[in-house]
């Protein structure tokens, strides 16, 4: 629920606050590990741009699907010439880093979204927003460009609440899941995190999918932000707030 | 933006104490019981212990991944570098000179033939291999299991890692000493029911099986038993973070 804030000093620019502090920390910490993941993901990837279904797989085996791009490693045949320089190591050090601070922020958050009811309030559908009717307005909507009605300012609408509890319920803890059921260590302890996926390859290939509809989300999300206010959303997600009378404020929910 | 009152300022101060205090007291808990891996004093160090430390507790007491053998699966060669003369004229031999140098924090030093492993005791595990390029298969490894050695050398209780060299200079690694005393951990000389092919780590490979295949190392000519890993290398636990690659690689 949107509050007004009054600062004693200047009572006439009243600002509307946005997202709370928890909010805004764990947003951003939460970006900052994505986009090292992501760039240590793909260094990664480039050692060995196969993929493969099953417990085991590599060049002596068939590829379910492969990259056609140079690698890293001169281990793997890319029809090529040339291998690129080899990044595994810093990759994989700051990969498990990213990782670490990506399940600790996630926890925190998750706690607040339980604690606080943000998730009951703000993130399941409304009671009026679950039918199928509600979706396919919504989505009739997006595809025509319209904006939204003035009073939805302050909420997420449906297409936006499902999309986010995918992500959080299901995307995130997908991907470190995936991540440890490779882990040789991990999976000695808990064998059937990788025997449930079909094995360690399986788990690579669907941490590799994972990975590609996170990509997916984060190119949508920047691009409704672009379009309904770059920096009127960026300050509401950094500072908390925005000012009503912002001329990029225009009547469209947040993104 | 409110101004920083007294009450804030208190407040932050009190949290931030706490906090470093109990950092502290976690870090030295986490030394007590061997929980920082060597290589913590990077930029990625953080990460490193929190992995080392948790993959530890969860795992220390717990078995290896095993598979049936029909799960055996077509294998590949990691490839490995240039190898010395020595290492030419004792294949010549067919092994039969070459030697495991078991040394430092134990009772009674050995140098041990193939031959000598064979009879120390044998057994065999049919366990993943993964590289962490990505790839992977599963082969039967056949050896001597590093506990059998280390019990017959005496190693005395202080002994915290053992580290372990190969014929290719510069090359070498260590494990902690509930790694190195897990039944999974295997001087291998033996794969698929044959000898192990010089590809593969003839006459003597370190099989590891918990953590990622280049802490299996080839061509395996000394292992020693010690109380630090600071006097080794660069100090780091391995010529792997030498490299740019972490010493623990459970993950």
């Amino acid at each position: 629920m949107p509050t007004t804030v009054q600062t004693p000093e200047h009572v006439e620019r009243t600002s509307v606050l946005r997202h709370s502090l928890l909010v805004r920390i764990t947003h951003w910490l939460t970006f900052i590990a994505f986009i090292a993941l992501l760039i240590t993901g793909i260094e990664i990837l480039i050692s060995h741009p196969r993929f493969y279904w099953g417990e085991t797989g590599n060049v002596n085996t068939p590829a379910a699907f492969t990259f056609h791009i140079p690698s890293s490693r001169d281990s793997v045949p890319t029809g090529y010439g040339y291998v690129l320089p080899d990044q595994n190591g810093w990759s994989r050090y700051l990969h498990f880093e990213a990782a670490w601070l990506l399940v600790l922020t996630g926890a925190v958050y998750l706690i607040y979204l339980l604690a606080t009811g943000h998730l009951r309030r703000n993130l399941f559908p409304t009671r009026e927003q679950r039918s199928l009717r509600a979706y396919t307005t919504r989505i009739a909507q997006y595809v025509r460009f319209k904006k939204s009605a003035a009073d939805e300012l302050h909420t997420y609408n449906v297409l936006q609440r499902t999309s986010y509890l995918v992500v959080i319920f299901f995307l995130f803890p997908l991907i470190i899941w995936t991540g440890l059921a490779m882990s040789p260590a991990f999976t000695a302890a808990f064998p059937f995190t990788s025997s449930l996926l079909g094995g360690r390859q399986s788990a690579r290939t669907i941490h590799l999918f994972v990975t590609i509809a996170l990509v997916l989300f984060l190119i949508i999300h920047i691009t409704m932000v672009a379009l309904t206010g770059f920096r009127a959303r960026m300050r509401a997600i950094t500072l908390g707030s925005s000012r009503p009378n912002e001329p990029e404020l225009t009547p469209e929910e947040l993104p | 933006m409110n101004p920083i009152t007294r009450r804030k300022l208190i407040t932050t101060g009190t949290v931030a104490v706490a906090g470093a205090t109990g950092l502290a007291a976690a870090a030295r808990i986490a030394e007590r019981y061997g929980l920082i891996p060597p290589d913590h004093g990077t930029l990625y160090g953080a990460g490193e212990t929190l992995t080392y430390a948790c993959q530890r507790v969860l795992t220390a007491h717990r078995p290896m991944r095993e598979f049936p053998r029909s799960m055996i699966s077509t294998p590949f060669v990691s490839p490995y570098g240039k190898l010395p003369p020595a290492f030419s004229a004792s294949q010549a031999n067919h092994f039969t000179d070459w030697r495991l140098v078991v040394d430092g924090l134990v009772t009674h030093p050995l140098s041990l033939s193939i031959a000598d492993l064979r009879a120390l005791a044998v057994r065999s595990q049919i366990t993943e291999i993964a590289c962490e390029e990505g790839w992977s298969y599963i082969a039967e490894w056949i050896g001597t299991p590093l506990s059998a050695v280390l019990r017959e050398a005496g190693a005395i209780p202080q002994a915290r890692y053992v580290a372990y060299f190969c014929i290719q200079h510069g090359l070498w690694d260590s494990v902690d000493i509930e790694e190195a005393n897990h039944p999974g951990t295997l001087l291998t000389w033996g794969m698929n029911g044959g000898d192990l092919p010089v590809d593969y780590g003839a006459p003597l490979r370190l099989r590891v099986p918990r953590q990622i295949g280049y802490k299996s190392l080839k061509f395996l000519t000394r292992i020693t038993v010690a109380d630090s890993l600071k006097d080794f290398g660069k100090g780091l636990g391995s010529s792997s973070p030498e490299d740019g690659y972490a010493w623990y690689a459970g993950i």
